[in-house]
């Protein structure tokens, strides 16, 4: 198949930190009880990680599931791969009551990279984001300036996901704040 | 004269010349002068006109306080009016302008308003301009907006950049003098996370102004060594140009940076609107000295004691040449003894106290300075500037006994604690009779989510007027935030402050204290919006008994500054005219902000492109690059119609209407809600939540149903298709999507808790295509790869498979009455999928077609729209809906409301078709009338069209409406309203216009 086309056609803006469209990556939204040991089992048959406790973020490979509320997470896998996780993961749920649906194009997913790119979040959205309160393994669902985004830690610096919708928006807002000489200095 | 004094000037840098222009002459000085210091130090004494009067007024104070010396900075684009020359840090480049005068500062035509100030009293607007009322508008209104105000409102779109910043802290610390300083580091070395901002460019407040030493040293020094340490603290923000504007519920508080005032031309933002949340709230935010109520008091040269201290010891700025000290306390005294030191002249104290014996008077009497006691001023000589005072008898009716050349009076009537941020959020105040003001009532602070306080007040912002005991309270206050915290304070010693003693004040509300009458209408309260002590006394006659009511008929308080100076010497006035305590009249509220802020820092980023999100399809941008007229749709925007070279947009509508209708049409549905619900339970929810029965729909079927809330009213509409045995997708409405997902997770989460459904919101995983009209279906074939046949797809159906190689799930449902496939496809490949149907539909001349096509589409067939044919009042019955209501269901949301006796009153307007007469359509919105007038004499009414288009398809007006009675009332002919016009003649006729058997849809 060719290359989907993304919300923001890999748009890149370089200011004091640099926001950019990262690659397509495979996004589902799976719900039922998180409480479940089945539940969890069929998680971690799947992805390899252990149900994230509240706000946290697991990593391993190619997979990446994130808490997203009592009785959802966010399931991260290769883009080509998410219709065939979706299917795994409901094969193997079987009865349990669940839901698991690929979200991969109902999402924009930016990335906020460099030193100060804590701060630049902090200026839209109403987040703890000092290193002390918010670091790697953590996710946070909030607002940025008008829309609800998630966002959550890398090496180099934040994963974004907003609605594909609002792509363009979250992206201007971004680069708006990031414009060089804004830098704050204050979350050290 | 106003000067620049030799020697001195703890903030100035006199390397640094930085030159600006004020009323276009150029004037220079130096880098860390505020405009006020600049310009004094320019002898440019009197800086703007009064608001009323136009009475010339210069620099009372020297900070956040001033009321009187504000211009207009910048221009065009950066343009700023109202903007305080003490607070304005100057700049190379800096222009600024005096405000409230023509044609010039010097000679003001509006200054003759003075002389009618005998007929100008409080109220007087109110009285005179009441009757008769059609004048208002049309002379009143405008005379009066062209006399008053202050500064101009900018004529351009502001050029800067704003932005907000959110931070977190246990403990946030508003002001950086010496107590606030001192919180810091008590909260600092418990380990809390501590923001500590200050509104000037400098720390330490006003101790080293007035030399206090702190530790055997000048507070300088200890003040440097304060910073050094906080800074080395990991735990510390420290943030000067930052004011405490507002603290409000649960520790939110904003503060406001002035990031780039002092360098306009710099990249970064202009100002900065720290979202704070914080555990604890100290509010260090200092004192502010009183004016005294004289004749003359508003006199440019008369200034607060402090602020003449200020002037000469911050910037090395003498306002005077000779100086006359008139105070009823022993502070004012360090600015008679601090000039004495600079070698400038005082040649009076006048105190109104009759013995004058605390150690700062002792000291000044040894330096051979003459102190008049018991006495005042009754007035003061000059227009421009001051050239004299007039000493009395404090006691008397203000005989002058003694007439002192002079050109500037420094006076004093006490001070007042900063309770602005305490109270923003309800902190109560207490009257301190010794100190003769209101200071923070530690026992009932503003209150947080646990019922305990979350502000704290510290150092003369707490009443504790004397360095020592300034230095002690910030450090309780520290100590008590981490206490209230539940962290551990922490050791350190306390520094101890030394100043002066200073014996009792005498609270002095009126000077002299039996002033005529006369005397009273010279005596300024409010200097910003020209209110008298006369003017309180009027409204206190006139039966104003509290003081927020006097407040607004005197507009005291009311002006930029909000009374910083006033407030108290005000209420105190009222409080004497009414014989009452002053704390039994109390203070008017204290609101956010503490001073101005700009309203590009509350917008912070949201501005030009990104004011608000705009919500875009996936072709949106196909839509942009081919004529596509938008018209808004809740966030998002969508094509209204595709505008071809020289059409109108009625043309265009009629031609994609036609289209349609003949050919073939191409819709972008995408932003319809898409919401997935699965459980064992979904069907049992979808029961409570639809009118109509959809547990009984099958599996590859399609289902129209309707949802109200719990009173009954429609809220929703849309199709459902049933994908499995668990699971449905429900196509909400465009602007109803994330609505109704709330509804049903609201539902769930609150009521149905016990039930097996999960919802998720999918509307943005696809691109929803509607490919409409008798040649669809040969588009689709061509587009291959499904079989959409009329017996394997029939209407009301759904299938899925690919469609030119693109994965597709396609719904046989028609909003338009035409044979009509939706089709969804993963959002990434919408444009994709729409790029094939118009290649495959060429050569069937399909065409693209807007939302008012869509609407006419939809209103010749009948078809109800949500937000046109419902308003929230409106229930399914009222659109003939009962079809889609369920009688074999228990229960629905909205199904025992819908039984109420209004609810089934057979009175209630029903939908019909509308037909005008003349072939024209109706107006949109207008209303049916009746026979005969209500009780507020207007025309009464008995329906109100709901849509109506112009229809291509039957070359006529078409309207639907809610008429009384009306679908008994078939072939009646009704009167419609028209705007400026005569009404227009309609009949009421079936809804369903066009193809009433529905044979088209179903090809």
């Amino acid at each position: 198949m060719s290359d989907p086309a993304t919300p923001l056609n890999g748009a890149h803006y370089a200011g004091y930190v640099t926001i950019a469209e990262a690659a397509p990556r495979g996004m589902i939204t799976l719900r039922g009880d998180l409480g479940d040991k089945g539940f969890a089992k069929v998680v971690k048959a799947v992805t390899g990680l252990a149900l994230p406790g509240q706000r946290e973020f697991a990593a391993k490979g190619d997979f990446a599931v994130a808490w997203m509320s009592p009785d959802e997470l966010l399931v991260l896998c290769t883009y080509d791969r998410a219709n065939a996780v979706v299917a795994d993961l409901t094969a193997q749920l079987g009865d349990l009551h669940s839901l698991a649906v690929n979200v991969s194009d109902a999402r924009a997913l930016i990335e906020i990279t460099g030193d100060d790119a804590r701060e630049v979040l902090a200026k839209l959205a109403p987040v703890d984001l000092s290193p002390g309160a918010f670091g790697p393994g953590q996710i946070r669902r909030s607002r940025l300036a008008q829309v609800p985004a998630a966002f959550w830690m890398t090496d180099t610096g934040f994963q974004l996901v907003c609605f594909r919708s609002v792509a363009d928006y979250v992206f201007e807002a971004l680069s708006t704040v990031a414009q060089p000489g804004s830098r704050v200095g204050a979350l050290v | 004269m106003s000067r620049r004094i030799q020697q001195g000037g703890r903030l100035i840098d006199r390397a640094q010349r930085e030159s600006f222009a004020f009323n276009g002459r150029q004037m220079s000085g130096f880098a860390g002068d505020t405009l006020a210091s600049a310009l004094l130090a320019n002898d440019q004494m009197m800086m703007g006109r009064s608001f009323k009067y136009h009475r010339p007024r210069g620099p009372v104070a020297s900070g956040a306080e001033e009321p009187n010396a504000l211009v207009g900075l910048s221009a065009g684009a950066r343009f700023e009016p109202n903007q305080r020359t003490t607070t304005t840090e100057i700049y190379t480049g800096l222009t600024a302008r005096s405000q409230n005068h023509w044609p010039s500062l010097d000679y003001d035509i509006g200054a003759l308003n003075g002389f009618l100030s005998p007929f100008l009293p409080a109220g007087f607007y109110y009285k005179t301009f009441m009757h008769p009322r059609p004048l208002w508008k049309a002379l009143f209104e405008p005379v009066i907006r062209h006399s008053a105000g202050l500064g101009k409102a900018p004529t351009e779109g502001d050029a800067d950049r704003y932005e907000h910043f959110y931070f977190f802290a246990d403990v946030m610390i508003v002001g950086g003098g010496i107590a606030g300083l001192q919180a810091a580091l008590a909260a600092g070395r418990a380990g809390a996370k501590v923001l500590l901002i200050e509104q000037t460019a400098h720390w330490g407040g006003r101790a080293p102004v007035d030399g206090v030493m702190i530790g055997g040293k000048p507070a300088d020094e200890w003040i440097a060594a304060t910073l050094d340490t906080l800074n080395a603290m990991d735990n510390v923000t420290l943030r000067s140009r930052t004011m405490g504007a507002g603290v409000y519920d649960h520790g939110y508080a904003l503060a406001y940076e002035r990031c780039e005032d002092a360098v306009p031309q710099a990249r970064g933002p202009r100002h900065r609107l720290w979202r704070v949340r914080a555990g604890q709230i100290i509010t260090a935010t200092g004192a502010i000295e009183r004016p005294l109520s004289f004749p003359g008091n508003d006199v440019p040269g008369v200034m607060l004691a402090s602020a003449v201290r200020d002037y000469l010891v911050n910037w090395a700025v003498a306002v005077g040449k000779r100086t006359v000290i008139v105070t009823n306390n022993d502070d004012a005294y360090r600015t008679a003894i601090a000039l004495h030191d600079a070698g400038e002249a005082v040649p009076v104290i006048v105190d109104a106290r009759p013995d004058a014996k605390g150690p700062l008077p002792e000291r000044a009497r040894a330096l051979g300075i003459r102190i008049e006691q018991g006495c005042g001023l009754s007035g003061v000589k000059g227009g421009k500037r001051v050239t004299g005072a007039q000493i009395c008898r404090q006691s008397g009716a203000g005989a002058v006994i003694e007439e002192v050349p002079c050109d500037a009076i420094a006076m004093s009537g006490g001070w007042s604690p900063v309770v602005h941020l305490w109270s923003h959020c309800g902190g109560k105040l207490t009257w301190d009779d010794a100190q003769a003001h209101f200071r923070p009532d530690p026992s009932r602070p503003p209150i947080g989510h646990d019922g305990a306080g979350f502000v704290i007040a510290a150092g003369s912002a707490n009443g504790e007027m004397l360095a020592g005991a300034c230095l002690q309270d910030g450090d309780a206050a520290g100590k008590a935030a981490i206490k209230a915290l539940g962290l551990k304070a922490k050791g350190g010693a306390i520094a101890q402050a030394e100043a002066e003693g200073e014996h009792p004040m005498m609270p002095v509300w009126l000077m002299p204290a039996d002033a005529t009458p006369e005397l009273k209408m010279k005596i300024f309260l409010d200097y910003q919006n020209d209110v008298k002590l006369s003017d309180v006394q009027l409204a206190a006659r006139e039966g104003y008994e509290s003081v927020e009511h006097t407040k607004r008929y005197t507009t005291l308080g009311m002006a930029t500054d909000q009374g910083k100076l006033s407030n108290i010497n005000g209420l105190a006035a009222l409080s004497q005219a009414l014989g009452a305590d002053i704390p039994d009249v109390g203070t008017t509220t204290f609101r956010p902000p503490y001073t101005p802020i700009s309203i590009g820092s509350i917008a912070g980023e949201a501005r030009g492109p990104i004011f608000q999100p705009i919500r875009q399809t996936p072709m949106h941008a196909w839509h942009s690059e081919n004529g596509a007229d938008f018209e808004p749709v809740g966030q998002w925007r969508r094509p209204y119609c595709y505008l071809r070279d020289g059409e109108t947009r009625a043309d265009a509508v009629t031609r994609e209407v036609r289209n349609t209708r003949q050919a073939v049409g191409l819709l972008d549905a995408s932003t319809l809600g898409k919401l997935v619900v699965k459980g064992p339970d979904a069907g049992k929810l979808l029961d409570l939540v639809y009118t109509n029965m959809m547990s009984t729909l099958k599996p590859g079927n399609c289902r129209y149903g309707l949802m109200c809330n719990d009173n009954g009213f429609l809220i929703d509409d849309g199709v459902v298709a049933r994908i499995d045995d668990q699971t449905f997708l429900c196509h909400t409405t465009t602007g109803g999507a994330e609505r109704i997902h709330a509804h049903l997770e609201e539902w769930l989460q609150t009521e149905w808790w016990d039930m097996q459904a999960y919802v998720a919101n999918l509307t943005e995983q696809y691109a929803q295509i509607a490919v409409v009209g008798p040649k669809a279906r040969t588009v689709l074939e061509k587009l291959g790869g499904m079989d959409v046949g009329r017996d394997t797809l029939p209407f009301m159906g759904w299938a899925e498979g690919e469609l030119a190689g693109i994965p597709a799930r396609v719904y046989r449902i028609s909003f338009s009455g035409e044979l009509s496939f939706e089709v969804a496809v993963p959002a990434s490949r919408g444009q994709e999928f729409w790029n094939k149907c118009l290649a495959a539909g060429a050569e069937f001349g399909i065409m693209p077609y807007g939302t008012e096509a869509l609407h006419v589409l939809r209103a010749e067939k009948g078809f109800i729209m949500i937000g046109d044919e419902t308003d929230g009042t409106v229930i399914p019955q009222d659109l003939g809906l009962n079809w889609a209501i369920s009688k074999k269901k228990d229960d629905f949301i909205g199904k025992r409301a819908q039984q109420r006796s209004h609810m089934t009153d057979p009175n209630r307007w029903k939908l019909v078709g509308l037909e005008t007469l003349d072939g024209t359509p109706l107006e949109d919105g207008a209303y049916a009338i009746a026979e005969g007038t209500n009780a507020n004499g207007q025309r009464k009414t008995q329906g109100r069209v709901t849509s109506t288009y112009y229809s291509p398809t039957l070359d006529r007006g078409i309207a639907m409406g809610l008429v009384l009675n009306g679908p008994d009332r078939m072939g009646e002919v009704l009167e419609f309203t028209r705007t400026d016009r005569p009404p227009q003649h309609a009949r009421i006729v079936d809804a369903v216009f066009y193809d009433k058997e529905g044979e088209k849809q179903n090809v």
